[in-house]
């Protein structure tokens, strides 16, 4: 009796054991080994210059999901929804109820009110993972990113800390470094951006902090911890890992979208309705 | 009374950055005191440093006034005065009476207009200009843009009339500033704009970034030594490139979208512009360039003025993102053709 009580405690044990390896593999978040240790610019800082680029599916859907028809049946399958795993720590977005019911009715919407098909700027975070390169340049007071989508353009100012006049859509960037991270408090942002195709959506109220981390030689994680008491019941955040284009050509091109968004946004004004054209009404 | 004469002033100093000579006397940085031996400061890899937020807001006009002929510069501030008192009235010359602003109906003013950049503290009294004895920027002894071949001014004639005609059939009638596209002034070669006329310099490794803020438009220039890029990708701000030859940093840039407007001409798919960027004190960057397109102008032409540093930082000039105008105008359009 005692030996198989004992059994049974340690099974129980052992149980807990991996229970509680497999959290910490869960909540850690990443193996325990020697942090990577970027090559350095010429006055020391870890070296982010370069042009990178998300390669998930984050901007059809943080969240994890399945592959799905896509919003526009003529297009099939070159734009339909790919699978993707998320980038949501722990999958869950943590909306208050009446909040996670305006993200079902943006997602019914999304035609009409995705701001990326209006060319408007992506905002923080959804810039880092919409699928464009984005541009790294890092002076020395200063780091700019430069987004290839929309040419939004966010100017991090790495002295002391200043605050923003007003709203915009890029927000207003204070930069520093911590190790080898440059982490980047990002404040100010408007209500007019989304955080995906989905219509994961935040209010005025959202606070990002970014954590840029280089992790080998091309690759930087991504984290972003979002806070919006208005939209959420607590902070959560996402991360994903970011890649260097290596094309030895790469660099920054234009896409300066108003030209392919002023059909759908004004389309119904013209005098002559465009012929042959497809949807635009 | 006062308010009258600023707000004058203002109009003019805005009106002449399109082509007008200097009249107005407004806020000029002081030249730099007799310099204590300044020396380049440097970025950490042994360039010069051009990082930093610049004006490039000038009362300079583009083209020399004809009654100043080959004077290319003024002796000083006072030639500067006397020669627009002597200045002709009318067009062309600027003499006589001060106009009354529009936006000012105390003053005289007939139109509504709702850019009063007086009211936002974006006038020309309140923006910091380097100073110059300039008479134009368009520098050499015909301080001017000089002709377009005859085919090219035929060819925008006609697209001029054909605008005219339909201007406001559709979205993609409208300029491009309108629909904000490109503002015009982003250039290269970069032009001073009416407002905001503000611009910021970061240097990485191997790459020179320009943000314009009006409309937000970075130009991401590399300095690593590659060519242009493919000829197939044309670009609304063209594909640039850049090298250092001593302390100036020299942009060469090509490969211009063909919609895109220099000095009120489009451009051939010819266009080259220089552009030389020297700074040469601790304030100022002398900006040059050079436009060359045998295919639009009879000879190429060239220009220069100073940019002066500004304290405070860019701001973000989201265009597109605010344009009810557009949408609107347009509406306005289809209820007239309705009447």
């Amino acid at each position: 009796m005692r030996i198989q009580a004992l059994r049974m405690r340690a099974s129980w044990l052992l149980v807990g054991a991996a229970g509680a390896a497999l959290l910490s593999l869960a909540v850690l978040p990443t193996p325990a080994q020697a942090p990577y240790k970027a090559p350095r610019t010429k006055d020391g800082k870890p070296n982010l210059n370069g042009i990178w680029q998300a390669n998930n599916e984050a901007n059809w859907d943080i969240r994890p999901h399945p592959a799905s028809q896509g919003p526009v049946y003529t297009l099939g399958a070159a734009y339909s929804t790919p699978a993707g795993l998320g980038v949501v720590e722990g999958g869950e977005i943590p909306y208050k109820p009446e909040a996670a019911a305006k993200q079902k009715q943006n997602f019914t919407d999304r035609l009409k009110l995705d701001p990326e098909i209006k060319c408007y700027m992506g905002g923080v975070p959804r810039s880092t993972y919409m699928p464009y390169p984005f541009q790294i340049i890092q002076g020395t007071g200063h780091i700019m990113i430069a987004y290839e989508y929309a040419g939004a353009v966010r100017d991090i100012n790495m002295g002391a800390p200043t605050k923003a006049p007003a709203d915009s859509w890029m927000g207003w960037s204070n930069g520093h470094w911590e190790g080898e991270s440059l982490v980047v408090d990002v404040s100010s942002l408007n209500d007019s951006t989304w955080f995906d195709r989905a219509g994961n959506w935040h209010s005025d109220a959202l606070h990002v902090i970014e954590r840029y981390t280089p992790i080998g030689p091309d690759a930087l994680q991504y984290e972003a911890t979002i806070d919006d008491p208005k939209v959420f019941t607590r902070q959560w955040k996402m991360s994903m890992p970011i890649y260097r284009r290596l094309e030895k050509n790469a660099q920054l091109l234009e896409y300066k979208c108003v030209e392919f968004a002023e059909e759908v946004l004004y389309g119904h004004l013209r005098k002559q309705p465009l012929q042959g054209k497809g949807d635009s009404k | 009374m006062r308010r009258y004469v600023l707000s004058s002033l203002i109009a003019l100093a805005v009106v002449s950055l399109m082509s007008a000579p200097v009249f107005a006397q407004a806020v000029v940085a002081k030249p730099a005191p007799a310099a204590k031996a300044w020396t380049m400061p440097r970025t950490p890899d042994g360039k010069p440093d051009l990082q930093g937020v610049y004006s490039n807001a000038t009362t300079i006009p583009v083209a020399r006034p004809a009654y100043l002929g080959a004077k290319e510069f003024y002796t000083d501030e006072a030639d500067k005065v006397a020669s627009a008192a002597q200045a002709p009235a009318g067009r062309g010359g600027r003499g006589g009476a001060a106009r009354p602003a529009a936006n000012d109906p105390e003053g005289g003013g007939t139109l509504a207009v709702h850019y009063d950049t007086s009211q936002f503290g974006l006038g020309g009294a309140t923006v910091k200009r380097a100073a110059s004895l300039r008479t134009s920027i368009i520098t050499g002894p015909e301080g001017r843009v000089p002709a377009v071949l005859p085919e090219v001014a035929k060819a925008a004639q006609e697209r001029r009339a054909y605008q005219q005609a339909h201007q406001w059939d559709s979205a993609q009638n409208r300029p491009l500033a309108e629909r904000c596209i490109t503002w015009g002034f982003e250039g290269p070669p970069m032009m001073p704009v009416g407002y905001n006329s503000t611009l910021e310099i970061v240097q990485g490794q191997g790459y020179v970034a320009i943000v314009q803020e009006m409309i937000h438009d970075t130009r991401v220039i590399p300095t690593d030594g590659r060519p242009h890029g493919p000829a197939e990708i044309k670009r609304w701000m063209g594909d640039s490139v850049g090298h250092w030859e001593g302390d100036t940093l020299v942009v060469e840039t090509v490969n211009y979208n063909p919609q895109v407007v220099i000095q009120q001409q489009q451009v051939s798919d010819a266009a080259k512009v220089t552009e030389r960027f020297t700074r040469v004190d601790a304030d100022t960057i002398t900006y040059q360039f050079t436009v060359d397109d045998p295919k639009t102008w009879v000879k190429p032409f060239s220009g220069e003025y100073n940019m002066v540093h500004i304290d405070g930082g860019l701001y973000e000039y989201a265009c597109h993102e605010g344009n009810y105008g557009m949408a609107n105008n347009l509406s306005g359009a289809r209820a007239t053709e309705k009447k």
